[in-house]
Parts: structure tokens; C-alpha cells; sequence
């Protein structure tokens, strides 16, 4: 008889046990499989907020190590707690009619169970407010190359003030060498609605609001090309408001600016082309350095050809793609503020051959 | 009673007429039927917002996927969200607290019958005027279209440069009428708590429940008020001409967040605080042990209710405000952490020592607490400004809150539905399906909102219809796909067995969980006075007492 109760007894623990590892397993998985399947390589293709690659982003990173140490550390305990009381205070055969011990609290473990939390917000608080001021309050360095990033619904401007510059959706900027700092400091305007800024290893987002100056920067240790994309909501194609950012050797980074200074290309061989641009729509939205086309609404597209995507990262950039996406946008990018112009297709041609001209 | 009449030989027995019982129920000014409605229409809102989710996480199953346009897209998240907090958590919480709350203080009905009614009534108009912007909003624009702004609605984006026609009007209008028939509610649940309890029911010896309703709806006073005037602000922008929020015209895009998460903020305890009120009384009776620490309980929810009506600002943590407004927000945000903190450890304290019975509420419960605990601590990890700066506006925040209003909210009403369930019907849920229902949801949820949490430290931001391939993010996002119908198939579970346990449910008598607080004095369902007569009370505990004479509550009290 007692042989049979602790059989069966011991029975009972294993399915308990057995339910607690499911519990633990149910959430440890998915996160662990998860993880894996991500596989972050080497190369920044997935913007991974622990592979920081400036400043702000690896502070912040430090500081998420530290907060996800302490706050694993709370997990732990506390799970543990839990899993324990419900395995070793379940109701077991034999007891269904014994009300247990009625306790009502205790003063002594209340105390404990609230000073300990106090002392770790304040220990977190500390370690936050140190970063917080780090990041934010970091002065400008003299070197530091300015930039003006303005949101529009679904494409970024980026201004150069300093070198005359003008651009979109694909920010360049020079590496940041420890020994003499070129950190970049953005300042953040919107056209319209909200967006925000997110190179997720370069730094942590900051918000573009309309009649809100913000500011941001960031000092990338390595070259490379950076992903992001607007991650406040915008509108239709807040989706599709992606971001590259290449950071380029102090002597790439030179080369491009001194093109990028220089007025578009007249290529007579294309003068159709430009006729055919000049006298539509899109010169009341796009300028192109030393035309008449001078609007502002769309992307400047005095050195189209020197960016690798069109559309704010939508595409990539074509001939078939420019083609495609200024007879019909909404194949590219449904929503766009851009709209279809008509065009048949003999200045559809013309008017690519001249766009593709524009180094 | 239809049964024992049967049983009498020749008699015709004449039930009431179909029409009969709808007008009974439209008409209604009893609490408990006010109660069952509130919770009815919650359940069909929750059944069509689950489709939303579901819309959303079809086309999110892989990058570049094309099940429904951007413009639907957009149009499903911002209902999805508007819905699921308005027109499910909020009308659901109310229905409970409406229907359990007069009960538990021993009081035959709220305090104001008729403005419940009222309340209820003007909440559900809310509803429906919502979901009519499907064949209305547009307006002479066109066809019909629902809000796609958000369920923030941050401004510009409701200015009428950006959102011509009516969509944003219906989202204003409809929250705005239903904002009022919650700030009723709250009144009434305020005053019966107040005016109404039984003789011997003092402040102290209310049940936890009673105690965080309170709390909850003085929360709602403060907390819906700002919202319903930002919205009144709104409007005269968009047809009177005024600049609140119009940036292009000098307005200020902040202010409206600022107004948005003062509400926004406190309304996420509006939530979550009812949820700790069924915790405190289902851990309890099935650990068979009281609440431990409960004077602890009452001031750690009242400190909860003050400490976050300052921190809303951890919203925005990225919109540009200066170190100094973002250390205050990071601290006083922590500093929630610790009265919810001592809300964990008293229930696992209730638990200890106890007699643990597994009974579908209970493993509910269970999950409650493993789910809030890592909820909670993501929270504490979105409080640290620069982390957030990372985290915010990502998927992660996504998965965070999920984790609070499925794996909390949720979690706890199913606790609540199969612990007062048999109260409301005079049938118990069953066991068995409750058991498939538990471990399938559990299981869908982690798959689902677990590994949500990755995409966002992988740079995924939230509210966006399609993504690039070869981010890392593919995979991930089929399994939370996946996860999202195992729960779809989990709650077909549960609405099988709340429709076949009230037809073939086992008969529940006025007590099945051997429990300790008045709604389980009288009989399931309760007549519509409650009590026969009013009981009186000594103790936190009256049916303990009663069924304990040797030991009583009251001899300690
Ligand atoms: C009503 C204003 C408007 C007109 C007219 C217009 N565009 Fe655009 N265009 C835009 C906007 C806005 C974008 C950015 C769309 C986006 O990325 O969402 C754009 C993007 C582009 C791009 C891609 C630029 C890049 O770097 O991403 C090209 C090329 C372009 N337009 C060419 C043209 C041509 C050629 C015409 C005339 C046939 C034209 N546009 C007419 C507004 C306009
Ligand atoms: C210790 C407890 C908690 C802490 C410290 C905490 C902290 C935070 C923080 C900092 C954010 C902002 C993240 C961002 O947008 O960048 C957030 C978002 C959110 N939290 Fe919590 N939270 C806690 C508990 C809760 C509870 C109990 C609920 C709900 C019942 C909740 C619901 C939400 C919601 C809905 C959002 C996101 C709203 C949105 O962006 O759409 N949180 N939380
Ligand atoms: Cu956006
Ligand atoms: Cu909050």
C-alpha cells in the first residue's frame, strides 16, 4: 500500500517537472530557435542593435548588456520562486480535505521584498542617466561634419550646408578615426508628417517632427554600407522609407563630395530627354543642378546615377526600374507621392537616357 | 426551473417569448445583465480584431508578400489596436467589474442602474460608429474607408492635408462618445463602492477585487478626460479652423503625444488592474491559503494608480526632449517597476505554503504570472531611455505589450471566465476543453509573442506592411505567423466550450470552488435582487467564517 502511494507519488513529480520544463521550453525555444535562424553574419545585411559600430549605438549597447544582465539576473530568481511554490505546494493525494496553514502576510519578508527592488531601480537609474548624458549632451566637435536630414512622406533629403550639397535617401558620410573625430551631427526637420531616423548600428532613433528641430549623431568606426529605415509611422509607404547610409574612407568620402558638388551633366546626345523633363511636371519637383528644374517636393536628381536605389530603397537603380517606375510609381512603391505622368513611350525612353546621364 | 416544472403532470408550460427576452435584455438596468452584455459585445469585437490580426499576420508571413494592399494594411493595425483596447479590454474589464462588484460588497445593485444602462449603451454606439467608418468614411471622397492613422493618431497625420474624407472623424468621434460611457461607468463603480457595501463591509475588509476596481475607475476619471478634450481639439482643427496640432500652420505635433499619453499611459492600468483584482481572488481560493500581505496589495495598487500618472513620457523617449526630461521619465517609469514587483512576490507569497489546485483558472493564473513577470521586465528594459532609443517604435515594443494584454490581460480574463463563469450561468466550463484551450493558447502565444521580440533587436520596425529579404527576418516571422493561428484555433476552443458548457455543462451550485467571498453566498445565476437578505460581514473572508466557525477570520480582525 505505502509502496503503491510513493510510486504513484513519484509518478506525479515527474509529470509536474515534466509541465514546469514545458513551461520553461515554451519561451526558451521560439527566442533560442529564433535567434539561430537569424544567423547574423558578418556582414551588416541584418541591422542588429548588439552590433553597434559608432558611438551612440555601442554605448547603448553597453548599457543593454548591463540592464539585461540585471534584469535576467530578477528573472531567474523569481521564475525559480514560482516554479518551486507550484511543484512543492500542489495538492497532493491524500490532502483534498485539509485546509493548509492560514498565513495573512508578514511585515519582515514585505520590508525585504520592497527595500531590494528600491536599490536596484536606483542601481539601474544610475547606469541609465549615465548613458543618457553621454549620448545627448556629447559636444560638437569643431571636425564634425553637418548635415541637415529632412523627412518627407516616404523619401529622405539630406543637405549638406557645409559643402553645398544636396541629396536623397542614400547618406554619405566619412569614418570616425578615434585619433581625429569626424562624427556627424545630424539635424532632424519633417516636411509633413513624423518619421524618425534608425541605423540601428550607428544609433539609437531619433524622431523628425514637423516644426520640432531635433538633432542627432554618430561617429561610425568602420566603412561600409549601413541599413535602416523610418521607423515612425508615416503614411501608405512608411514600409518602404528605407535608409542606407554609407560610410566611406576619408578619401572616397572626399571623392564623392567634390562630385556630388559639381552642376548636372548637359549631355547634348540626350537633349530630347532633357526637353522632354523640362517642359512636364517634374521640374516643379525635382531639381537638377543647373537647369530649371528646381522643385523641392521630390528627391534632387542632379546625381541620380551616383546612388544605387531609387525610391527611397524601393528599388534598385535601373534603367528597366527608372523606366518602369516613372511610367507607373505605384508598381514600385504603391501610395507614392509621386505620380504617373502619361508619358508615351517614345519620351519615356528619351526621358530615362537623359535621367541615366545624370552622374 | 423549467425542469421542475416539467416534472408537473399536465401543465403547459409557457416560456418567455423570444421578443419578450431581447427587450428584457435591451431595457435592462440590472447590473449583472448590464455586466453579461458588456462582455457579449466584447467577445464579438474580440473575434473580428483577432480577424484584423490575423489579416496583418498573413501578410507578414514573408518580405514582399502581397495578400492586401498597403492602404489595408494600415487600415488593419490602426483598427486592430483601436478596437482591442477600446472596444474589448475596456468593455470587457467593465462587464466584469459591473457584474462582480455589487456582488461582492453584498449590494442588490451599482448605485446609478439607469446610468449604467446609459454608459453601456453609449460605449457600444462607440463600437459600431467605428466599424460604419467601413461604409462611411470616406464620405463624398468616395468609398467607404476605415481610420488608418494608428490607434495613436499622432498628429499631423489627422491634419486634413494628410487624411482627407472622414476616416480620422469616425476614429475621433466614436472613441469620444464610448470615452463617455466609460467616464460613467467609472462614477458608478466609484459611488456603489462607496455607498453601497453591506453593513460590516468596511474599507479594509473589502475583497481585492472591490479595493482595484476603485483604484481603477478613479484612473479612468483622470485618465479618459485628457483624451476626450485632445479630441475635442481635434476636431476644431480639422473643421473650425484652429491650429492645437496643425505643425504647418504653427501648431504642435508634440503637444498631441503629450496629451495622447497622458491618457495613454494611466489607460494601460486602467487595463491591467482589474487583472491584478482576478489574481488576488482566483490565487487565493485554488491555494487555498488567503491573500498574502493584502493592506501590501492595497497600497502597492494605490502607489501604482499615483506613481503612473508621471511617466507617460516614456512614450517618447525618442521624440527629442532633453536628458534631463528623459532621466525623470526613466526613473519614475523603474520606480512603477517595484509596487508591481511586491504584486508578484505577494501572490507567489499567497501560493507558498499553500494547497495548489490545478483547475483551469488556476493554470491560467499561473500563466498570468510567468507571462507579466517577463513583461514586466522588458518594460523595465524599454525604461532605460537609451535602450529605448533602440527598442521603441520596433517590434519589440510590440512584443512587449502583447506580453501585458495577452499573456497578462488575457490570460487573466480566461482565469476570469472559468472561476465566475459558473456563477453566471449556474454551469461550469469544461475542464477538458479548458485544458486544450490553456495549452494550445500557451503555446500559440509563445510562439507568436516570444520570438516577436527578436525582429526588433534585429532593427524591424512596428506598423510596417512589407520588408526587405535578407534581413534576418523572414523566418522569424512565419513562426510568429504560425503561433498566431494555434491561438486563433485555441479561442474557437473556448468559445465551443462557453456555447456547449451553458447547454450540457455539469450544474455549478452556488459554490463549486469552496470559496470565500459574497457573490458565492447566493445562487448561480443570482436572482435580480442578489440577496435574499443583505448579508452582513466580519471578515475579508464571510464564507470562510462561515464555514470555519472554530477558526474565523474575524477573530483576527
Ligand atoms: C508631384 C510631384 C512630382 C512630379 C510631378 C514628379 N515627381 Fe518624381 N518624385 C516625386 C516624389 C515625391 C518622389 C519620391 C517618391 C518616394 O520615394 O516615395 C519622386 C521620385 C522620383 C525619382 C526617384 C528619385 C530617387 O532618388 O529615389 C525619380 C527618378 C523621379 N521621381 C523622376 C521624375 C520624373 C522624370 C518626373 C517627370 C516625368 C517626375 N519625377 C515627376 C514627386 C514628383
Ligand atoms: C513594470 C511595468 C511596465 C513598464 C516598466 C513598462 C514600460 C513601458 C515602456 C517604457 C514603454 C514604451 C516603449 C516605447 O514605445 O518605446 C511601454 C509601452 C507599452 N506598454 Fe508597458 N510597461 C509596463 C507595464 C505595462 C502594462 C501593465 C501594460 C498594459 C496593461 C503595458 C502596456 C504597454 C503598451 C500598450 C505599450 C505600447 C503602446 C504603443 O506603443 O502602442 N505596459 N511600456
Ligand atoms: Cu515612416
Ligand atoms: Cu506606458
Amino acid at each position: 500500500m505505502k509502496q503503491m502511494t510513493e510510486t504513484t507519488q513519484k509518478a506525479h513529480w515527474g509529470m509536474v517537472l515534466g509541465r514546469a520544463a514545458i513551461v520553461v521550453l515554451l519561451a526558451g525555444i521560439p527566442f533560442a530557435a529564433g535567434l539561430c535562424a537569424t544567423n547574423p553574419g558578418g556582414d551588416n545585411a541584418v541591422p542588429n542593435i548588439f552590433q553597434p559600430q559608432s558611438t551612440p549605438a555601442d554605448s547603448i549597447k553597453q548599457l543593454s548588456d548591463f540592464v539585461l544582465a540585471i534584469t535576467g539576473m530578477i528573472f531567474v530568481v523569481v521564475f525559480s520562486l514560482l516554479i518551486y511554490a507550484v511543484i512543492k505546494f500542489r495538492q497532493r493525494a491524500g490532502t483534498a480535505d485539509r485546509e493548509p496553514a492560514q498565513v495573512y502576510g508578514s511585515t519582515q519578508i514585505e520590508l525585504a521584498w520592497t527595500i531590494i527592488p528600491i536599490l536596484i531601480v536606483v542601481v539601474l537609474f544610475l547606469a541609465t542617466a549615465r548613458v543618457i548624458h553621454a549620448v545627448q549632451d556629447a559636444p560638437k566637435p569643431a571636425t564634425a561634419i553637418e548635415i541637415t536630414a529632412i523627412g518627407h512622406q516616404y523619401w529622405w533629403e539630406f543637405r549638406y550646408p557645409g559643402l553645398g550639397i544636396v541629396t536623397a535617401n542614400e547618406l554619405h558620410i566619412p569614418v570616425s578615426d578615434p585619433a581625429l573625430p569626424t562624427p556627424t551631427f545630424l539635424k532632424l526637420l519633417s516636411a509633413d508628417t513624423d518619421h524618425s531616423f534608425w541605423i540601428p548600428q550607428l544609433a539609437g532613433k531619433t524622431d523628425l517632427i514637423p516644426n520640432h528641430p531635433n538633432s542627432m549623431w554618430m561617429d561610425p568606426h568602420r566603412t561600409g554600407i549601413f541599413l535602416g529605415q523610418c521607423a515612425q509611422y508615416c503614411g501608405t509607404q512608411h514600409a518602404k522609407m528605407l535608409l542606407r547610409v554609407s560610410v566611406d574612407s576619408p578619401k572616397d568620402f572626399g571623392a564623392w563630395v567634390r562630385a556630388q558638388q559639381k552642376p548636372a551633366i548637359q549631355d547634348e546626345k540626350v537633349i530630347a530627354g532633357r526637353r522632354v523633363f523640362e517642359t512636364t511636371a517634374c521640374i516643379n519637383c525635382h531639381a537638377v543642378g543647373g537647369s530649371a528644374a528646381n522643385g523641392r517636393f521630390g528627391p534632387d536628381l542632379t546625381h541620380l546615377m551616383s546612388r544605387e536605389t531609387i525610391a527611397s530603397g524601393a528599388a534598385e537603380n535601373t534603367k528597366e526600374n527608372l523606366r518602369l517606375w516613372i511610367q507607373k510609381p505605384d508598381a514600385i512603391k504603391p501610395g507614392s507621392l509621386m505620380p504617373a505622368m502619361q508619358l508615351n513611350d517614345e519620351d519615356l525612353d528619351a526621358l530615362v537616357n537623359y535621367l541615366e546621364t545624370l552622374q | 426551473m423549467s425542469s421542475d416544472a416539467m416534472a408537473i403532470r399536465n401543465v403547459e408550460v409557457e416560456s418567455l417569448p423570444l421578443v419578450e427576452t431581447l427587450h428584457g435584455w435591451l431595457t435592462t438596468v440590472d447590473h449583472k445583465r448590464l455586466g453579461i452584455l458588456y462582455i457579449a459585445y466584447a467577445l464579438l469585437f474580440l473575434v473580428i480584431a483577432g480577424i484584423e490580426a490575423l489579416i496583418i499576420r498573413i501578410q507578414l508571413m514573408h518580405s514582399h508578400n502581397d495578400f492586401v494592399s498597403p492602404q489595408v494594411f494600415n487600415r488593419m493595425f490602426t483598427m486592430h489596436g483601436t478596437t482591442m483596447i477600446f472596444f474589448v479590454a475596456m468593455p470587457i474589464l467593465f462587464g466584469f467589474a459591473n457584474y462582480l462588484v455589487p456582488l461582492m460588497i453584498g449590494a442588490r445593485d451599482m448605485a446609478f442602474p439607469r446610468l449604467n444602462a446609459f454608459s453601456f449603451w453609449l460605449s457600444a454606439f462607440g463600437g459600431f460608429l467605428l466599424y460604419f467608418s467601413f461604409l462611411g468614411g470616406s464620405g463624398l471622397y468616395g468609398a467607404g474607408n476605415a481610420p488608418d492613422v494608428g490607434w495613436w493618431s499622432y498628429a499631423p497625420l489627422t491634419a486634413r492635408a494628410f487624411s482627407p474624407g472622414h476616416s480620422s472623424d469616425y476614429w475621433t468621434l466614436s472613441l469620444l462618445v464610448s470615452g463617455f460611457g466609460s467616464i460613467g461607468t467609472a462614477i458608478n463603480i466609484l459611488a456603489t463602492i462607496l455607498c453601497l457595501r453591506c453593513p460590516g463591509m468596511k474599507l479594509n475588509r473589502m475583497p481585492l477585487l472591490v479595493w482595484l476596481n476603485l483604484v481603477m475607475a478613479g484612473m479612468v476619471l483622470i485618465a479618459i478626460t485628457p483624451l476626450s478634450a485632445a479630441q475635442i481639439m481635434l476636431l476644431i482643427d480639422r473643421y473650425l479652423g484652429g491650429h492645437f496640432f496643425d505643425a504647418q500652420a504653427g501648431g504642435s505635433a508634440v503637444l498631441w503625444m503629450h496629451f495622447f499619453w497622458i491618457f495613454g499611459h494611466p489607460e494601460v492600468y486602467v487595463l491591467i488592474i482589474p487583472c491584478f483584482a482576478f489574481m488576488s481572488e482566483i490565487i487565493p481560493v485554488f491555494s487555498r491559503k488567503p491573500i498574502f500581505g493584502y493592506p501590501v496589495m492595497v497600497a502597492a495598487t494605490v502607489c501604482i494608480g499615483f506613481v503612473s500618472l508621471s511617466v507617460w513620457a516614456h512614450h517618447m523617449f525618442t521624440v527629442g526632449m532633453n536628458s534631463y526630461a528623459n532621466s525623470f521619465f526613466t526613473i519614475t517609469t523603474m520606480a512603477v517597476g517595484v509596487p508591481t514587483g511586491i504584486k508578484i512576490f505577494n501572490w507567489i507569497g499567497t501560493m507558498w505554503g499553500g494547497r495548489i489546485q490545478f483547475k483551469t483558472p488556476m493554470l491560467f493564473s499561473i500563466g498570468f504570472l510567468f507571462q507579466f513577470l517577463i513583461a514586466g521586465l522588458t518594460g523595465i528594459m524599454m525604461a532605460a531611455a537609451p535602450f529605448d532609443w533602440q527598442l521603441s517604435l520596433s517590434y519589440f515594443v510590440v512584443a512587449h505589450f502583447h506580453y501585458v494584454i495577452v499573456g497578462g490581460i488575457l490570460f487573466a480574463l480566461f482565469a476570469a471566465f472559468y472561476y465566475w463563469y459558473p456563477k453566471m450561468t449556474g454551469r461550469m466550463l469544461s475542464e477538458r476543453l479548458g485544458k486544450w484551450h490553456f495549452w494550445l493558447f500557451l503555446i500559440g502565444f509563445h510562439l507568436t509573442f516570444t520570438v516577436m521580440h527578436i525582429p526588433g533587436l534585429l532593427g524591424m520596425p512596428r506598423r510596417i506592411y512589407t520588408y526587405e529579404p535578407g534581413r534576418g527576418w523572414d523566418t522569424l516571422n512565419l513562426i510568429i505567423t504560425i503561433g498566431a493561428f494555434i491561438q486563433a484555433v485555441a479561442i474557437l476552443v473556448f468559445v465551443a466550450n462557453l456555447v456547449i458548457s451553458y447547454f450540457k455543462g455539469d450544474k455549478a451550485g452556488n459554490d463549486p470552488w469552496d470559496a470565500w467571498t459574497l457573490e458565492w453566498s447566493t445562487s448561480s445565476p443570482p436572482p435580480a435582487y442578489n440577496f435574499a437578505t443583505v448579508p452582513v460581514v466580519a471578515s475579508r473572508r464571510p464564507l470562510w467564517d462561515q464555514k470555519h466557525p472554530e477558526d474565523p477570520d474575524s477573530r483576527y480582525d
